[in-house]
């Protein structure tokens, strides 16, 4: 087989309860590729996102990342291996500094460049950069998801899973993301699995897109190719 | 004069045992949201094995170091073996649990040490400093205490303010799974931060023995004072539980002799019931902000 991606789902299905979350779900997520995952409220992104980083144990089905399966591994070591995750509103810990917060994504990287790391970041976010002695609960909305994300990127990722980035966002601010995400994926080869409801802001950067309903896979294929499809934007994408 | 200077050093120096008892609390409070009633009874239970070490021969320090580590181990396995099982369910299995620890301790103790009180040995002299012709109510042994619970106090502080561990420690008691995310074993980091709360607590017994005598409960009144100052000062702040230590032995040491020493205890009382009136997140909690 040729050139296998980054990140292989196949057949995960995963249960609260007697509820499937998600129901055999199978795709795939390259490297310097940004995959959208698409769906209305309860279609199991989130599940996706916290099966794929350790932090709920799948029934069936297996995640590799770099042939490693991750569905046997803790969430802690799974990190460590090169997998950021982004939790819905960034999860800051708001108790922290904002540069406490920073170091805390710089401890997973063995090389000791922790300094010069952060100020990448701030070069990245600028308004981060005037608030770093401030608890990260003084920040904004969109403060915080700079933050949750320059945290994530302080561990040198290959893999960067976002979840809602964009909620309750201004749209400016949405913009700054999605372009940020863009060069990300171009000039460090980031993979990114961007897990959205705004699916138009989505789609609008995103290379390969999945959508769900009701835990299933309705359609995995190039963006372009999904945003073209009338019925599927219609029925599942809600524009 | 007079008095309310000796009044006020003897409430600073058992204000400094309450604190570092309420610091203890305060630790395994804000690691794992657990109330720990058994502190008072692990810290006696290390107290008898230091005093056992210095009567087998060992020297003072010997046994105090003895006491730390074995309240260090204790407060670690105490985690790993029983309060992880708890941590998931409702929050009175946690309650239960360590008032069962603290009752099946203070049982132990009696079978292993015997139940009688005995004097504990102070290392340093236990009579008052003199100052000019009088004496004033300050030992070599209270500055020990002193100096031992702010060794203890900027330890923890450069512990958690300054290094990465203490980072990763912080970061795990406050948000568990999205330290997780970011590659913390928090698991590992919460037996820690038990291990290191037991360690401060065996530090209090071992600094109260000498001067309210050794015996299988004697740390039930430390554990309420401590218990005390920590919610004074906010179950959830470091300082607050040290100021809280601080402030609660200066108010019960003026109780005690100004009005009557059998007071005390009732007056840490009244304290705890109106710290919970009129402030139940305490003095320094950072509640309000939390909420945001």
């Amino acid at each position: 087989m040729a050139d296998r991606p980054l990140l292989e789902i196949e057949g995960l299905t995963t249960l609260y309860g007697a509820v499937r979350a998600l129901d055999d779900v199978s795709f795939g997520a390259g490297e310097a590729t940004i995959t959208a995952v698409l769906g209305a409220n309860g279609a199991g992104k989130t599940t996706l996102l916290r099966t794929i980083s350790g932090l709920v144990r799948p029934r069936r089905g297996s995640v590799r990342f770099d042939g490693a399966e991750l569905t046997v591994l803790p969430a802690e070591t799974i990190a460590g291996l090169g997998v950021g995750h982004v939790p819905e509103g960034g999860g800051v810990i708001r108790e922290l500094t904002v540069d406490e917060n920073l170091r805390l994504g710089g401890l997973l990287r063995r090389e000791r460049a922790g300094r010069g790391a952060a100020e990448e970041i701030y070069e990245l976010f600028p308004p981060l950069s005037s608030r770093r002695r401030q608890p990260a609960f003084t920040l904004s909305g969109g403060e915080r998801q700079m933050l949750a994300i320059g945290r994530a990127l302080m561990a040198r990722p290959r893999m960067l899973l976002l979840d809602e980035p964009s909620l309750g966002l201004a749209p400016i601010i949405v913009a700054q993301i999605m372009s940020l995400l863009q060069r990300l994926r171009d000039d460090n080869g980031l993979a990114v699995v961007l897990v959205e409801q705004n699916a138009r802001s989505a789609l609008s950067v995103a290379d390969e897109a999945v959508v769900l309903n009701l835990g299933r896979v309705v359609k995995a294929d190039a963006a372009a190719v999904v945003g073209a499809d009338e019925g599927l934007r219609h029925a599942f994408l809600g524009f | 004069m007079h008095r309310f200077i000796d009044l006020t050093l003897t409430g600073l120096t058992s204000g400094f045992v309450y604190a570092a008892l309420a610091l203890a609390l305060v630790l395994i409070w804000r690691a794992t949201r657990v109330l720990n009633f058994a502190q008072g009874a692990m810290a006696m239970f290390t107290t008898y094995v230091a005093v056992s070490v210095i009567d087998r021969g060992g020297s003072y320090w010997l046994a105090l170091v003895v006491a730390l580590v074995v309240g260090f181990v204790m407060g670690g396995v105490t985690e790993r073996v029983l309060v992880r099982r708890v941590e998931t369910g409702p929050p009175l299995n946690a309650v239960i649990l360590t008032l069962g620890l603290f009752i099946f301790l203070e049982a132990l103790a009696p079978m292993i040490w015997g139940g009688k009180t005995r004097s504990f040995p102070a290392h340093f002299s236990i009579v008052g400093i003199k100052v000019g012709s009088s004496h004033i109510n300050l030992s070599p042994f209270d500055l020990f205490t002193l100096g031992a619970v702010v060794t203890v106090l900027v330890g923890l502080v450069l512990l958690f303010q300054g290094t990465n561990l203490g980072l990763r420690m912080r970061a795990a008691a406050f948000a568990p799974e999205v330290s997780r995310l970011l590659g913390i074993s928090v698991g590992r980091l919460l037996t820690l931060g038990w291990a290191l709360a037991a360690m401060v607590g065996a530090l209090s017994g071992v600094l109260i023995a000498p001067v309210v005598l050794l015996s299988p409960n004697f740390m039930d009144a430390v554990l309420v004072f401590g218990f005390t100052a920590a919610i004074l000062g906010g179950l959830d702040s470091p300082i607050g539980a040290v100021v809280g230590g601080i402030g609660i032995g200066l108010v019960l040491s003026y109780i005690g002799g100004y009005m009557s020493p059998d007071l005390e205890t009732v007056g840490a009382l009244v304290i705890l019931i109106a710290v919970l009136m009129v402030r139940p997140e305490g003095v320094f909690a950072a509640a309000k902000q939390r909420r945001v």
